[in-house]
């Protein structure tokens, strides 16, 4: 055992514990994790970031609801029609009623499109991270713990997937499949295009974490204290959920949270490729990949959705690393 | 200590295990096998304990693995009270599962660092209901204060405990549906030296209070020694030589048994002083997948000869309770110039075939007989 901080203090603690007997109470791998990471400045920082975005993603919609944000009403007044449409006055057209200017050429509020945008880009990542994550899992545990051929089948599955150019597909693929989608029953447009896009990243997401569950798991198989069960007589089940998921928690996680982000940032990309939720529904991606037209003109609207898009990565980044770093205090940094 | 009113709960005969060595590629045809164990027959009795010895990759754990289940043998017979269980499936074994039990060898690693400790412990009690879910607790608690742990500490992780206080709870466990047969496998080898002999004295307990039979793995001679009135000694998959401490300790018969045991570093030696001789094998032990033919043993012995190239010796009784593995079985230095079991096989001195005569069959049995093989009488 590694005898960093925390556990000394919690061994000291705990021994003068022992006076009172009726106090003694251990402190879980998970206790001692959550107080690494609460000392850990960035960490808690960058986790107060992000639950400030996941907070904006969940009041957005409502506010657009309420009527307080307008993403979707155009003020054609304020913009230069003359020059371009690009919004009267300095600095993108920022105002109080504005804060962060108006979208050149149609004159919608940033802010709150970038508010609802953040909605539907943190869904989109969340569930398609979920996915990843579920699939991964479930595929990892199963060749790892069957082995044989039953591994050597998803070993070739995940080789081909992560050979595949998904990039490519995800671009030739995305009018059929969507409409594929559509025909299934899934609401059209928007709401057909972001499911493709989740289910997409998800198929194609999952093959490099269930390498490293798989991975987890081969080492746990030989671990004594799943011989041990074997030898009290344990069923599968409570050997695969009770001996062995809560030695996986750890590393799926992290690699949730690290998930997130690439499928933040990979939502972008493929807006700026032309797959996905389209305007008038906000994303951060469409948003980004609009504003990219304007960087000669309006420097403002080019560099908000970026710098906006980049913090919402950022921070979810550090937060994966400081998760990491809290639940395995071996590694190095 | 052990009677001969004691009946036997565990027996081995003829225990073999060959793990397949599969070539790589797509095909993976069996290209050999590793023979770990092979041919391994003995019996323990309730109470008694059993001592397994013999260096690394020998097969002694492979023995304890096959015994609690944790393997299925290739052959042989495991008969627990009479019934053989070497083949039984995963529903067969269930309610075995609770009669023989298993103590691991690495304090940090047998137990989840992700359960309490009243959670490893009560796990087994769990599985197979042996009490109501309402007294575990309480049964716990009574464990780990039997195994000499603060029965407060049940809310504990083990990651605060001692390598020595979490063999312990490893024990507690293994006690919680009162086994009749431990397996220990290197129950104290990853232990301090003064934790050890604490860890020795309360698997005595157990031993005494619960009337376990124990097998005993360890390759620390000192050990077994203290623990086992009985101990066997294996080698590339076989027993050698076996028998009660005194005669194996006091008189070895087997090469390999006297260079191990001289060997093991003795206090007594040391007060007295000077140095005692040492013998030296030569050379490494020789691969499983490949044995060599006749006596394992024979490449790195200093008696070989023809015969043990050609015949293996059987494991012969020489005592009352001493059993040896050798052509050529005598005491250090005193080793007797012509093979001692031609007349068992039915060979002559260079181990060829003679022709009319027999080999005496049914040489290896688990336990101990009345008549055996007088080795005075033979030169």
């Amino acid at each position: 055992m590694s005898q960093s901080g925390p556990e000394t203090t919690a061994a000291i603690e705990s021994s003068a514990d022992e006076v009172v007997p009726e106090a003694i109470r251990g402190r879980s791998p998970r206790e001692l994790a959550l107080i690494r990471f609460r000392r850990d400045k960035g960490s808690m920082i960058s986790l107060g970031v992000v639950l400030l975005f996941l907070f904006v993603a969940v009041i957005s919609p409502v506010l657009t609801k309420l009527k307080v944000f307008k993403p979707y009403t155009t003020n054609f007044p304020l913009l230069d029609i003359e020059n371009g449409a690009i919004p009267k006055g300095n600095w993108g057209g920022i105002s109080w009623a504005h804060p962060l200017g108006l979208t050149p050429g149609t004159g919608t509020d940033v802010l709150s499109r970038l508010m609802l945008g953040m909605t539907y880009s943190i869904t989109i990542a969340l569930l398609s991270a979920v996915l990843t994550v579920a699939l991964g899992t479930a595929l990892g545990i199963i060749a790892g713990t069957s082995g044989g051929w039953i591994d050597a089948i998803i070993g070739r599955i995940i080789d081909m997937t992560l050979s595949f150019p998904q990039t490519l597909m995800l671009l030739s693929l995305s009018s059929t499949l969507t409409v594929t989608l559509e025909q299934m029953g899934v609401p059209k447009g928007n709401f057909a295009r972001g499911t493709y896009l989740i289910l997409v990243l998800a198929v194609f997401g999952w093959p490099s974490f269930a390498r490293i569950v798989r991975g987890q798991v081969l080492s746990l198989r030989e671990r004594e204290f799943v011989e041990a069960a074997h030898v009290f007589g344990a069923s599968r089940w409570r050997i695969y959920f009770k001996e062995m998921l809560p030695n996986l928690w750890a590393p799926i996680l992290v690699y949730f949270t690290l998930t997130m982000p690439a499928y933040v940032s990979a939502e972008a990309a493929l807006s700026f490729l032309g797959v996905g939720v389209k305007t008038p529904t906000p994303t951060l991606g469409n948003t980004l990949s609009d504003s990219v037209n304007y960087y000669g003109s309006d420097l403002v609207y080019f560099f908000v959705p970026a710098v906006v898009l980049a913090a919402v990565v950022v921070s979810f980044n550090l937060l994966g690393d400081g998760l990491r770093d809290a639940l395995d205090p071996k590694a190095d940094r | 200590m052990s009677e001969q009113v004691q009946p036997k709960v565990l027996e081995v005969e003829h225990l073999t295990m060959h793990f397949p060595v599969k070539s790589t590629g797509l095909l993976r045809r069996v290209i050999g096998h590793v023979q770990a164990v092979d041919d391994v027959s003995f019996s323990v009795k309730r109470g008694d304990a059993l001592g397994l010895v013999g260096e690394s990759g020998c097969g002694k754990s492979t023995t304890g693995r096959m015994v609690s289940r944790l393997l299925k043998p290739t052959s042989g017979e495991i008969r627990f009270e009479g019934t053989d269980i070497a083949n039984f499936g995963h529903k067969q074994l269930q309610p075995l599962r609770r009669d023989i039990q298993m103590i691991f060898q690495d304090p940090y690693g047998s137990l989840n660092p992700r359960q309490t400790v009243g959670a490893i412990v009560a796990t087994p009690m769990e599985i197979h209901k042996t009490i109501p879910e309402k007294q575990i607790k309480a049964r716990v608690q009574e464990l780990l204060e039997f195994v000499g742990l603060n029965p407060e500490h049940y809310n504990r992780y083990p990651h605060e405990f001692s390598g020595g206080q979490r063999q312990r709870i490893g024990i507690a466990r293994s006690l919680a549906l009162q086994p009749k047969v431990l397996v220990a496998d290197e129950p104290v080898s990853a232990l301090d030296v003064s934790i050890q002999a604490q860890v020795i004295n309360l698997l005595q307990d157990v031993q005494k209070e619960f009337d376990i039979a124990f097998l005993f793995i360890a390759h620390d001679l000192a050990v077994v020694r203290h623990f086992c009135p009985e101990v066997a000694v294996m080698y590339l998959g076989k027993i050698v030589e076996m028998g009660d401490r005194d005669s194996l300790y006091g008189a070895p018969l087997h090469p390999y048994t006297q260079a191990l045991i001289s060997a093991a570093p003795d206090v007594r030696q040391a007060a007295v002083g000077g140095r005692r001789e040492r013998i030296r094998l030569e050379g490494d032990v020789p691969s499983p997948i490949n044995p060599p033919s006749g006596c394992r043993f024979r490449t790195r012995c200093s008696l070989a000869k023809d015969i043990c190239a050609k015949v293996e010796p059987p494991l012969l009784q020489v005592g009352p309770k001493h059993k040896v593995a050798c052509h050529f079985a005598g005491e250090l230095g005193n080793a007797p110039s012509k093979p001692i079991t031609t007349g068992l096989l039915g060979v002559d001195d260079s181990g060829n075939a003679v022709a009319g005569a027999t080999a005496t069959r049914d040489l290896v049995t688990p336990d101990y007989k009345d008549t055996w093989v007088d080795l005075k009488s033979m030169r």
